[in-house]
């Protein structure tokens, strides 16, 4: 007899399928480390010789370690920013019945979905309306937006998942709002915080279309290598870039949605 | 009772939301040092009162006054009282013992006089040598006892408990009851506690206010609601009760005789009514108060009838007599003070019941 239960019964046909999907997924992404650990401009089979050159040209570009601090800088400042925002929206989200809340929470989601092309020519425009200058602060501008939903999707469940006597009790043992919420709120939605700081660093760090309207000569790292691409002959150091970035990204993410879950399967074992 | 000087005084408080009147305008003093009882079913409005009483809860109309002091636009972390949760509430990302201290920060203590205090209170709630463990690593009864704690060490003049016992398995519980009445007792503060146990709110309390809708049926001790319950209502939700509808034949003084149709006139216990002769009344008795004979007495008001079912429970037995006139059987409760052999099946035999004076009462008839 099959060991399974009714439900979790394994399924030949959709065993393959997951597989299937993944491989398709993925395996576009897994020619680009390939590629900049082989010994030739060109991107073709069969592969010619390993090497680490692509990588030790890049570290000694001065303009890539430039874009670099650059992106740096932004998704800092985006990360704590709209994770600030962030625990702000989740906190009036869930503990005020607000009318239209479901409303509320549309629009903060919206980013979303709406292409990235027309929030970036319509917040282009409005800036020059403006007269604003273009620079990394407008860039940055530009991924709070995009980075938002993010924050507030991660810090969302957390702070429904709280049980509202919690600060009903600290209030009750004497502190006001304030200390409340930095003794009792902030350390229980620490997790979902650390979370989304990590979450919306990334998504700024690889952000482009943003990045490509409302930038000017201070490029970010996705920018740099859309200019190199110009040229054939820097493809491989682009394709290590690229590698590097994506390794980073792939860590934080995983390590975001980790302390993440690890902090709720903590509150499930304490209810 | 001293009236003069309540620890809480409820006065026409009321509370809205919207078009719902969850609690209508209730006056109640609540006298120092008492263990007080809020009883109803859920959603009766006990929860909201104490919560009220905690600030957690807008009052919509009324007043609130706590040691003399009102309480209206008074903000939780400034009220003398502190609160047991139905959760408990206790802080996960804390330690037992941080969790106990919780609410000394704003006093500023020397580290030494805050363990000091910590461990008094760990030793009051018996977890002594506890301080160290984490939140998650407690069974719910050690819980109840540090949100006991933590709202002790606060010194409160009022000690509000919301269902505290309602999570616990039937041994704990009873066991937990026995503490809560010793610590009561030993810190002679004031507790309300919130129920809808009857058995709970009459083995703890000094004083129970039924609620029902939102409004206080009847105020009183546990013995006054059992033995004199003002309405039929009361007398059903506070243990069990028989009930015969008749008519006053005659009224004297505290007692009143009433027939029931198929029994007969019955001199019954009409103290604080304002029965008089022609009104409908219900006589009322509990079933450990009618005593069954199998002979017939040889005076005395009684009511003859048969047995139509016997249901053995260990300490006692439950009988259905079925009476003559009456639509539903009486139901009686015997000890079973002599050993049962199971051949006292005295099915459809005809028994006579008899009561002491007074053991008949009279609700006011529907």
């Amino acid at each position: 007899m099959s060991k399974g239960t009714y439900i979790a019964r394994p399924n030949r046909t959709l065993q393959i399928y997951a597989c299937l999907f993944l491989i398709v997924l993925y395996t576009p992404v897994l020619f680009i480390p390939l590629f900049s650990f082989n010994d030739s401009i060109y991107v073709r089979f069969p592969l010619t010789g390993f090497t680490t050159n692509w990588y030790v040209d890049l570290m000694s570009r001065q303009s890539v370690w430039h874009a670099m601090w650059n992106s740096i800088r932004v998704g800092v400042f985006v990360s704590i920013v709209s994770t600030i925002l962030g625990v702000m929206a989740a906190r009036a989200i869930t503990r005020r019945k607000l009318p239209g809340q479901n409303a509320i929470i549309g629009f903060v989601m919206l980013p979303l979905v709406i292409p990235g092309i027309i929030f970036g020519v319509a917040l282009l425009v409005l800036l020059s309306r403006m007269g604003v200058t273009l620079s990394l602060n407008t860039v940055a501008l530009g991924h709070l937006i995009v980075c938002m939903p993010f924050s507030v999707a991660t810090l969302l469940p957390r702070f429904e998942g709280m049980d509202r006597s919690m600060e009903e009790a600290s209030a009750d043992l004497g502190e006001n709002g304030w200390w409340t919420f930095w003794r009792v709120t902030f350390p229980l939605v620490l997790p979902g915080i650390i979370a989304s700081l990590l979450l919306t660093f990334t998504v700024s760090f690889d952000e482009f279309i943003m990045a490509f309207f409302l930038s000017s000569t201070d490029s970010t790292l996705p920018m740099y290598i859309w200019s190199q691409l110009r040229f054939p002959r820097e493809f491989p150091t682009i394709l290590a870039l690229s590698s590097l970035i994506l390794m980073v990204s792939f860590a934080l993410v995983f390590v975001a949605l980790w302390i993440n879950r690890m902090g709720l399967n903590d509150e499930d074992a304490l209810s | 009772m001293a009236q003069s000087n309540p620890i809480i005084s409820i006065q026409q408080v009321g509370k809205s939301y919207g078009a719902f009147r969850a609690i209508e305008d209730i006056s109640l003093d609540i006298e120092h040092g008492e263990f007080f009882s809020l009883l109803g079913a859920s959603g009766c409005g006990k929860t909201t009162l104490l919560r009220m009483l905690a600030g957690l809860e807008d009052v919509t109309d009324g007043e609130i006054l706590i040691d003399g002091a009102p309480m209206s636009g008074v903000p939780p972390f400034r009220r003398p009282v502190n609160m047991v949760f139905q959760s408990y509430a206790i802080f996960p990302h804390l330690n037992v013992a941080d969790n106990i201290g919780y609410g000394l920060r704003k006093q500023r203590l020397p580290k030494d006089k805050r363990n000091e205090m910590i461990d008094e209170m760990l030793s009051l709630v018996m977890l002594e040598g506890y301080g160290d463990r984490r939140a998650n690593q407690l069974s719910g009864g050690q819980r109840q006892r540090i949100a006991l704690a933590r709202a002790l060490i606060m010194k409160p003049k009022v000690l509000l408990l919301d269902e505290p016992l309602g999570a616990l398995d039937k041994q704990l519980r009873e066991q937990m009851q026995l503490e809560l009445r010793r610590l009561q007792q030993t810190l002679g503060i004031t507790f309300v506690f919130v129920t809808h146990d009857q058995e709970e709110a009459l083995t703890l309390s000094d004083r129970i206010a039924v609620m029902s809708g939102g409004d206080v049926l009847q105020m009183d001790t546990p013995t006054g609601l059992y033995e004199r319950p003002r309405n039929r209502q009361i007398a059903s939700f506070i243990g069990n009760m028989n009930f015969m509808d008749g008519k006053v034949m005659s009224r004297d003084g505290a007692m009143a005789s009433v027939r029931i149709d198929g029994i007969g006139n019955l001199d019954v216990l009409a103290e604080g009514t304002a029965l008089c002769e022609g009104d409908r009344a219900c006589v009322a008795i509990r079933p450990e108060k009618l005593s069954v004979h199998t002979s017939k007495p040889e005076s005395g008001q009684m009511i003859e009838g048969t047995v139509e079912m016997m249901t053995y429970l260990g300490e006692r037995s439950h009988l259905h007599i079925r009476v003559p006139g009456l639509d539903r059987p009486l139901a009686i409760s015997v000890q079973n003070s002599t050993i049962q052999t199971g051949a006292e099946d005295k099915a459809s035999r005809p028994v006579w019941l008899t009561w002491s004076n007074g053991a008949l009462i009279t609700l006011k008839g529907e």
